[in-house]
């Protein structure tokens, strides 16, 4: 059986591409990679009104068949029959913005000269319009020589007639246009698609744009910021307040259906492994679910707005100190709440030195799940005193830690931007779009890919890693009288690490907890916890865990601990992401040795500090 | 005729041609994006934002379009203002 015709839906970043293209399939996509790099491959399948199937991938958005971005470069590959992983296309689909040809024409001659069979879809007419702007689509179509069809993608206007000439194209037989290569140099071709655009204009009248009006506040001086403040602290507040409830539940469900498969089966070896292994791990990660979502729903609202970039705008100048882009604003801040999805959403930043800095230092900010550590460990050994009414020492040492993240973030990219990562960057060259209002559908399809991607990805490796230290914490088994944590595998690493982190006030629970707060960050609250439970008796087991603490550890040790989490324990999920979205596990690697160089300094200090001071 | 400037400085909403590009003066890729968004001599520029910390990025409309750019980039374009 042959393959379907595959149509290629191709145009400049902002001419409503993806919007046509969802339009056209719908939800029967599917989002791959491109094998090699991390751009991603949307395609999809549907039927012409003739009953022939097609395949339609949606490119890259792109300028020219000369790139600079990733993104281009696979454009540009697959049109030219170069990618891997992809066949040449028979047919294209190209998306111009009706209000931007002057601009989006340059990239239609030059596919014009590939020498595809093509259709133009003479993109958002409506907004055309609404800007006081009149074309003539027949006029258009005489001066490129290939069929223009009027659409408005947000509301499939348009559409059937577009499908109609694709059905003619495909059946009519292939006529070869000579494929004269790209013969025309940039500045020519441009100015031959002024020209084009400018005979294709009817009518202009003059009107204060829309966009233009709204930049003047949301870009304003003092009140753009201002509003992105407010923006942002919405965003937050729903990602902690709003995800709590799901998340609960979703971990209640997990729990239930584990202890119900767990009751059906047998005690032993193959129960511990379902259930310790297989349903922590996956629990440990689909908790994260309802934040993840909550977090992408703002971003694709903010993004396909095109308020993002604004955003990336107002920022620039700011994160420009540290050698970042305006761009890496977003995914920085997302970390907060996880760096998961902060170091997915760093997929919006073009060059790909500041996205992998981005990537590298997305870990620093205080993720949500470092917050029990911290709640425990200040609760039981910082005095809960106030220095001035409403401020207390707690409160103040917790923004310390948060701080201490953020300046350690700026720090590292600047020596980042200065040494590995050199190169490159320097630049902020972004595209203003026009506002629009998002579409449900484009937003649910966005949502549902991320969340497919997350569990798919990220999710494989985590459950693999949590088998393997399942099997760590159980083998070799304990005889009668011995403590599983000391004879298991784990408990010899638990000794090796002793060694290693013992210098800087580490004690040897703290090296058992490091190994599962790898799993999950909040998990190493949980290690201490069921340490002191098995060394304690059963009469002490009713004192808070807080207050075992504070008779155990020296207050220097807890500082170092505390110190300890603001850069290290990465988490397997972050380690799973980065590599999935760096392509190896180079940048990983890098990663997790940075950090724990560095958290061994910040403990190290912090803890001699302390001791010097006499509180050891 | 009015003086030749640099797009930087030009102020917020006048309008100006463009009369040069210092390409050389760019990276490659910085070039061949300013290119994309359009830049070339005798197109339209006009400044309608700035950055809100230290007046930079610039948000410049080229043509039909509006892009931002850092000031850096915006000297290497030069301009003749259009006479109000």
């Amino acid at each position: 059986m042959s393959l379907p015709p595959l149509i290629a839906v191709v145009g400049n970043p902002n001419a409503g591409k993806s919007a046509l293209f969802n339009a056209l399939t719908g939800a029967r996509q599917k989002v791959g990679n491109y094998p090699g790099v991390t751009v991603e491959r949307h395609v999809g399948k549907m039927a012409l009104p003739s009953g022939r199937a097609i395949e339609l991938i949606d490119l890259p958005g792109a300028y020219g068949l000369d790139p600079t971005s990733p993104d281009e470069a696979v454009t540009r590959d697959v049109l030219l029959g170069k990618q891997q992983g992809e066949r040449l296309p028979d047919a294209l689909l190209v998306v111009v913005d009706a209000s931007n040809l002057d601009n989006h024409l340059r990239f239609t001659l030059q596919l014009i000269e590939l020498g595809l069979p093509m259709v133009v879809a003479l993109n958002m007419v409506d907004l055309a319009t609404r800007d006081g702007l009149e074309l003539d689509a027949a006029k258009l179509e005489a001066d490129l020589g290939v069929p223009v069809i009027e659409t408005v993608a947000v509301r499939k206007r348009g559409i059937d007639a577009l499908l109609g000439q694709l059905d003619k194209m495909l059946l009519a037989p292939r006529e070869l246009r000579p494929g004269a290569g790209p013969s025309h140099d940039g500045f020519t071709l441009q100015r031959r698609a002024r020209d084009i655009a400018l005979g294709a204009i009817v009518r202009e009248t003059p009107t204060r744009r829309l966009t233009h009006r709204l930049d003047g506040l949301l870009l304003h001086p003092v009140a753009g910021p201002l509003i992105l403040a407010a923006i942002l602290f919405v965003m937050f507040q729903a990602v902690f307040a709003w995800s709590a409830p799901p998340a609960d539940a979703l971990e209640g469900v997990t729990i239930a259906t584990g202890n119900a498969i767990g009751n059906a089966l047998a005690p032993g070896l193959f129960r511990s492994l379902i259930i310790d292994g297989v349903f922590a791990g996956v629990g440990a990660v689909i908790v994260f679910l309802p934040q993840i979502m909550i977090l992408f729903l703002f971003i694709l609202v903010l993004e396909s707005t095109g308020y993002m970039v604004r955003a990336a705008f107002i920022m620039d100048r700011l994160m420009s100190h540290a050698g970042l882009s305006g761009r890496a604003f977003i995914p920085l801040l997302s970390s907060f709440a996880c760096a998961v999805p902060g170091i997915m959403a760093t997929r919006t930043i073009d060059d790909p030195k500041d996205r992998l800095t981005t990537i590298l230092v997305a870990p620093l900010m205080t993720c949500s799940a470092r917050l029990p550590v911290y709640t425990l460990i200040i609760g039981a050994f910082i005095p809960a005193r106030s220095v001035l009414p409403g401020v207390g020492v707690q409160g103040l040492v917790m923004f310390g830690l948060y701080i201490a993240g953020v300046v350690g973030a700026l720090v590292v990219a600047l020596v980042l931007r200065r040494t590995v990562v050199k190169g490159g960057g320097g630049a902020f060259m972004m595209e203003l779009p026009k506002y629009q209002m998002p579409r449900l559908t484009d937003i649910v399809l966005g949502l549902w890919q991320r969340a497919m991607i997350f569990l798919k990805r990220a999710g494989g490796i985590i459950l693999v890693t949590t088998i393997i230290l399942w099997a760590f914490a159980s083998f070799p088994q304990a005889g009668p009288g011995q403590k599983q944590s000391d004879v298991s595998i784990a408990g010899h690493i638990a000794d090796g690490i002793h060694v290693v982190v013992a210098p800087i006030g580490f004690n040897k629970d703290i090296s058992l907890a490091l190994l599962p707060a790898m799993a999950a960050r909040e998990v190493a609250v949980a290690a201490i916890a069921t340490v002191y439970s098995i060394d304690a008796g059963d009469e002490t087991n009713l004192q808070p865990l807080e207050q075992k603490l504070a008779g155990r550890w020296s207050l220097a040790t807890a500082l170092a601990f505390l110190a300890w989490f603001v850069f290290a324990p990465q988490c397997i999920s972050t380690i799973a992401v980065t590599r999935r979205e760096t392509n190896g596990w180079k940048w990983p690697i890098f990663m997790v040795s940075y950090l724990f160089v560095l958290a061994y300094i910040a403990a190290g200090a912090t803890y001699w500090t302390a001791v010097a001071f006499g509180l050891g | 005729m009015t003086e030749a400037t640099s797009l930087d400085q030009l102020k917020i909403g006048h309008r100006a041609r463009i009369a040069a590009i210092d390409w050389a003066s760019l990276g490659d890729s910085d070039a061949s994006r300013l290119r994309h968004f359009g830049f070339d001599e005798g197109v339209a520029v006009e400044p309608l934002h700035l950055g809100p910390f230290g007046a930079d990025p610039l948000a410049v409309r080229v043509g039909r379009m509006t892009v931002a750019i850092r000031r850096a980039h915006a000297r290497a374009v030069q301009v003749i203002p259009e006479a109000a």
